[in-house]
């Protein structure tokens, strides 16, 4: 079975995140860059269904500037067969849609059984590529998944998605796509082994024009970004226990009509 | 009716819209009054539902009511959603953000060609043109954003805003369009509830209380819980928690959790790491409980007390008892 896993690499959330000069992009100077924690899940669900059927392919995709193949890397280091990067600069400006026109162009070449994504990519936390890149290719999905099994013929996935106060379970016919939720699983270290195999896998730039891609200009477009407005500056209470909770709860009611 | 703002209906799958609703109503009536529907695809509704969105202040409802609709599945509900607004032609098309409603909002945005903002907290009209913000980069940033075209499609963070107020007596009249729906792919198997706490959803609840490693174990998430129940409060738990077991995967607040916005948000032994902020600095009043001074969380709290949280949890629950009795 051949299994997709889309990949986004994103600044790790301990770095701090500056505004670039343009006002629309942040700057990259001193960012460390990850795969996006969602991702992760992805992936190693990806090897464990191959390690389990005893045969396989998993292959990684990710779209973004050169710097995208370090994430790649790290996704071959923990066991997926190669990689796929979809690397051209039209797609600077990518929205979702456009992400995932360009994504879903490549799976449409690769023809996998099963494409695994993250529940939402934890920089611009849309939460949105996976459902359209299940509407382009006309796939069934589930999001948010917990569980997921494969039946032994490889015709479907029956999976169960979080839901508002429980989880709901659907048998969806392959190929179909799955948007990982942390609590999926536990996602592996690359071993040293890994790490050192990964630098002899294959990843295979793919531009635009391979893609038959016609430039289109985003339907989402970032006007600008700013900072957060700062809170306004709190107040620790001071005191005992009884009487700091008791001031407590009187701000909360009196002052900040909390409660 | 042309240039709709249209508000997709979460529901509480048994005929009666959520809360939330109120949210999406009043912001959909605060950038375009009078031209505010109801968009509601359920399998069934209640009249009083329906007399719940009219009195939240929706001029007309579309109720699209069919047992394929439930349980939820993004292509039927797509295909549903996408034939009505290619005869109605929305010029907004807004929904909370809930599991469904986040994959809804998006499929449906790809299925008409159109952007998406998702997970807005601030919406802004000039002229014809729309400017949502939305939090990026663990709730760091804001960024704000604009479509190429209508519909513009968007999914409202709960709690962020001002509810419509309810007119008692104010109707909508209910239009009842027919679509053809759509066969699924997808086999519904079966629903596994999970064990009620008696306590609100975490996503919807106006008041928060949230449980870090300073917990200890999870036997002590019961003077936790004692204390949602005075306050009405949601009880979830910082991921050190939920990765050591103490709590279900479905309490985790943050950046790998939910994401949350309450009224009031009280911290016990949380240390209040970024990914932790990221789910929950956009809440309105944030109380921190710690014994250490130096705990990040006190940078953003509005109220914080350092002590141990097991002697303070009893104290508070006491004279919040005291309180609200009166
Ligand atoms: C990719 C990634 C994603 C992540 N996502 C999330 C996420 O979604 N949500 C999340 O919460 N974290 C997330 N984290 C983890 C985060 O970095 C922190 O490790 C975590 O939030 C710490 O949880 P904590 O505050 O409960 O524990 P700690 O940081 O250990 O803090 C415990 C606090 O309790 C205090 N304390 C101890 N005993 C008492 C007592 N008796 N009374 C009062 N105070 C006491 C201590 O002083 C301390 O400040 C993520 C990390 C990564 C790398
Ligand atoms: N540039 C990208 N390259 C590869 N996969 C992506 C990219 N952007 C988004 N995805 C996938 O889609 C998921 C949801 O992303 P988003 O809609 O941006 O939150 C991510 O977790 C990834 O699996």
């Amino acid at each position: 079975m051949k299994i997709l896993v889309t990949v986004k690499q994103v600044p790790d959330t301990a770095t701090q995140v500056k505004i670039a000069p343009d006002g629309k992009t942040i700057d990259p100077t001193g960012i460390t860059w990850i795969v996006s924690p969602y991702d992760e899940f992805a992936v190693e669900e990806a090897l464990r269904i191959k390690e389990k059927r005893g045969q396989g392919e998993v292959v990684a995709v990710s779209l973004g500037p050169d710097r995208v193949k370090e994430a790649l890397r790290s996704c071959l280091a923990m066991g997926c067969d190669r990689a796929i990067h979809l690397n051209d600069p039209v797609w600077a400006t990518a929205d979702t849609l456009a992400t995932a026109k360009a994504l879903a162009a490549a799976i449409k070449q690769e023809g996998p059984q099963l494409v695994l994504c993250g529940r939402q990519a934890i920089d611009d936390d849309m939460g949105a590529v996976t459902a359209q890149l299940a509407e382009l290719l006309g796939w069934p999905c589930a999001y948010w998944i917990m569980e997921e099994a494969i039946d032994a013929d490889g015709k479907s996935v029956r999976a169960a998605r979080q839901v508002e106060g429980g989880l709901e379970v659907f048998d969806l016919p392959l190929p179909a796509i799955l948007a990982a939720q942390k609590g999926l699983n536990e996602p592996r270290y690359p071993t040293l082994k890994g790490i050192m195999g990964a630098k002899k896998k294959e990843i295979r730039d793919v531009k635009a024009a391979d893609l038959g891609w016609a430039s289109e200009p985003p339907q989402l477009s970032i006007v600008g970004l700013q900072a957060l407005p700062p809170r306004p500056p709190g107040r620790i209470i001071a005191g005992d226990v009884p009487t700091a909770v008791k001031e407590l709860v009187r701000a909360l009611r009196e002052d900040a009509k909390a409660i | 009716m042309p240039n709709a703002f249209w508000c997709i209906v979460e529901d509480d799958r048994n005929g009666s819209p959520k809360k939330v609703m109120a949210e999406v109503i009043g912001e959909a009536s605060r950038l375009a009054p009078g031209r505010v529907e109801a968009v509601w695809l359920t399998d069934k509704a209640s009249e009083a539902g329906l007399k719940q969105l009219g009195e939240w202040g929706a001029a007309k409802v579309l109720l699209l009511e069919h047992a394929a609709l439930a349980p939820y599945r993004s292509e039927v509900w797509v295909a549903a959603a996408a034939e009505l607004a290619a005869k109605e032609a929305p010029k907004a098309i807004f929904a909370p953000v809930t599991s469904r409603q986040r994959e809804f909002a998006a499929r449906l945005a790809a299925r008409l060609g159109v952007g998406l903002a998702a997970d807005s907290v601030g919406f802004a009209l000039d002229g014809d043109t729309l400017v949502a913000t939305r939090p990026v980069y663990a709730g760091k940033l804001l960024s704000r954003v604009t479509w190429a075209k209508a519909p513009w499609v968007a999914t409202l963070r709960p709690n962020v805003f001002r509810p419509a107020d309810t007119q008692p007596g104010k109707t909508a009249p209910v239009e009842r369009p027919t679509v053809a729906a759509a066969g699924a792919q997808m086999q519904f198997v079966e629903r596994r509830e999970e064990v009620s706490t008696g306590l609100p959803e975490l996503t919807e609840a106006e008041t928060v209380i949230s449980g870090g490693r300073g917990m200890k174990g999870p036997e002590n998430y019961v003077i936790l819980e004692e204390l949602g129940r005075v306050i009405g409060a949601a009880v979830g738990a910082s991921r050190a928690a939920v990765d050591a077991g103490w709590r279900p995967h479905r309490f985790q607040i943050g950046q790998t959790g939910r994401t949350i916005s309450p009224k009031l948000y009280l911290g016990f032994g949380v240390s209040g790491a970024i990914q932790h902020l990221a789910g929950m600095r956009t809440s309105k009043v944030i109380v921190a409980v710690n014994k250490d001074p130096e705990a990040p969380i006190f940078k953003i709290a509005d109220f914080g007390i350092v002590a141990d949280l097991f002697e303070v949890v009893p104290e508070l629950t006491k004279e919040f008892k005291k309180l609200l009795d009166k």
